[in-house]
């Protein structure tokens, strides 16, 4: 299957691993043709994930409050790849935090599916920036932990270990250590960890930032190929403008402190994207010039004091 | 085999400087015993099983009171990690009594258990809890924070985020801890079970004193070296090996 054709109808392909209690017809994992309805497309336009006015302040060490996040508003579509961009502090790793429940908001609510959610929670599941691979466990259990913790019988998730490592090219490392592989694998563990829950989101934390730009050219294209496999709902954390016009259907454009949605950018261009490509580089001109302001903001506020003087 | 060589070489001139001060006869024999006299009690004390009786009655209570401990202490040293007021008071008061040498707790032991197994059970808890409670305490804090994240993130809650992430997680910064408590729990012991009759490995030692049998003494208390260095050698550098294997740290040599 070309990423051509895979990206022709994201949000009917289904790549969920087909290892689950009695299905009907068995599709072997191995068939890249397999094509299962996605149970989570809402077809009567609810939004996967929806932010209503997320606001969140806490008191810093001097005792005031500080404002990060303002009234943020934010529908995503089901199967959607949403990236988010904005100068470093500006909040949005915070936000994606709160989307997890690792964290509650001062005000607000995050819906999946028109459903309040609270706390933690399988369907959205969080890639750190620092991962947060367990170093204690191999490869496979890394993967395997989701699936254990919901009380998946051991056969099952064998199969869907496996299934998932093939996903990411990384069967051979099924018994490493976490310690013991490249920035690019473990990147790639982890996304099979988080894939391996079978979220309905997936929530990425600047994922790439610490990867050489081959590794990272590659995992984009990793990436595009296995969220049109797998019709995931994906918010997508960077600071790299380039990166998010590379993977999204949507820029969301944050600015500096506190994080507010500046404005939003619908990228229509064909994939699959090159990241050099000169249509790429435009788009991501324009919105590096609406970012440009907010990264300046940023700079006053880091050093305007010392540059006054 | 260098290495092996520098053993051989010290511990030669060790024994050869014991000979000669012995057979030079300063002292008599009963207080100062020959190397020959002490291996005959080693021999002896094997071969009519004294030694094997005490051996096993000394571990048992070692398992038994260790286990107590590493129980309480991660209960304990959970609850102060955990709670903003218990750190801030009861961290204090358990620095504090760590520098109470643990057989301080011996007379309060009798009087509450009487001259009974309970009495030296609590000893060695007494002994190795503290150690144990700041471990795991040192060790919630110091643990990186994203393992807990992705443990919650996840899907694993309550007890299943404590046996699956946080202790695991924690592990490499407690073990050191728990190896200290095994070997306070250790000393404790010894020193419990020379205060009356009860069998084990300190009882030997003060029978050996009261037949004024010096050879008997050194015996016992080389076998306790040995049992402590065996325990400390095999059981914790084995795990010390493992987990920085799977964790990728570099061995500490």
């Amino acid at each position: 299957m070309t990423p051509n054709a895979a990206h022709q109808s994201p949000l009917t392909s289904d790549h969920r691993c087909p290892i689950r209690p009695a299905p009907a017809t068995r599709v072997r994992p191995s068939t890249a043709t397999l094509v299962v309805p996605l149970r989570h497309v809402n077809r009567n336009g609810i939004p996967k994930v929806s932010l209503d006015g997320i606001s969140l302040s806490y008191k810093t060490n001097d005792g005031s409050q500080l404002l990060a996040l303002d009234n943020i508003n934010l529908r995503v579509k089901a199967g959607e790849f949403l990236c988010i961009v904005g100068p470093s502090g500006c909040g949005k790793s915070t936000l994606l935090h709160l989307i997890a429940g690792l964290q509650p908001a001062t005000s607000g609510k995050v819906l999946i599916d028109d459903k309040q959610v609270e706390g933690t929670g399988t369907d959205r599941i969080l890639i750190f920036q620092e991962l947060g691979l367990f170093p204690w466990l191999t490869v496979g259990q890394n993967v395997e932990f989701g699936m254990k913790m919901k009380g998946i019988s051991k056969a099952e998730r064998n199969e869907r270990t496996d299934y998932y490592l093939r996903l990411v090219h990384l069967t051979q490392f099924k018994d490493s250590y976490s310690h013991q592989l490249s920035g690019g694998m473990r990147q790639r563990v982890a996304l099979a960890r988080a894939l391996a829950s079978e979220p309905d989101v997936l929530l990425m934390d600047e994922p790439f930032a610490a990867l050489d730009a081959q590794t990272r050219d590659l995992l984009h294209d990793e990436l595009e190929r296995i969220w049109s496999e797998t019709g995931r709902t994906i918010i997508f954390v960077t600071h790299n403008v380039r990166e998010a016009v590379r993977l999204g259907d949507r820029v969301a454009l944050f600015t500096f402190r506190p994080g507010r949605i500046k404005r939003e950018f619908v990228i229509d261009l064909p994939r699959p994207r090159q990241l050099e490509h000169v249509t790429v580089a435009k788009s991501a001109r324009e919105i590096l010039d609406h970012l440009r302001e907010e990264i300046n903001k940023s700079l006053e506020e880091q050093y305007g004091h010392e540059a006054v003087r | 085999m260098k290495r092996f060589a520098k053993h051989a070489i010290f511990y030669s001139v060790l024994v050869g400087v014991w000979l000669i001060l012995a057979k030079l006869k300063i002292w008599p024999p009963y207080v100062f015993p020959t190397p020959r006299g002490v291996l005959d009690s080693l021999w002896a004390g094997f071969a009519d099983h004294s030694f094997w009786i005490a051996i096993a009655v000394s571990m048992k209570r070692m398992l038994i009171g260790y286990s107590l401990s590493v129980v309480l202490g991660m209960v304990l040293g959970l609850g102060v990690a955990s709670n903003k007021f218990l750190e801030e008071t009861m961290g204090g008061l358990l620095v504090s009594l760590q520098s109470l040498p643990s057989i301080c707790w011996l007379p309060l032991a009798v009087l509450w258990f009487g001259l009974t197994e309970k009495a030296i059970l609590f000893v060695v808890v007494m002994g190795s809890l503290l150690s144990v409670t700041i471990a795991m305490e040192t060790g919630r804090q110091q643990m990186p924070k994203i393992y807990g994240m992705a443990g919650r993130n996840l899907g694993a809650h309550g007890l299943k985020l404590f046996w699956y992430v946080l202790l695991p997680a924690s592990l490499p910064y407690i073990l050191s801890g728990l190896k200290q408590g095994w070997a306070f729990a250790w000393r404790s012991l010894i020193s419990g079970e020379m205060i009356f009759v009860s069998l084990g490995l300190g009882q030997l030692l003060m029978m050996g004193r009261d037949l004024n049998d010096m050879s008997q003494v050194i015996a016992v208390m080389i076998l306790i070296v040995v049992i402590g260095y065996l325990v400390d050698g095999l059981v914790f550098k084995t795990i010390e090996r493992r987990l920085q294997h799977k964790w990728g740290l570099a061995p500490a040599t």
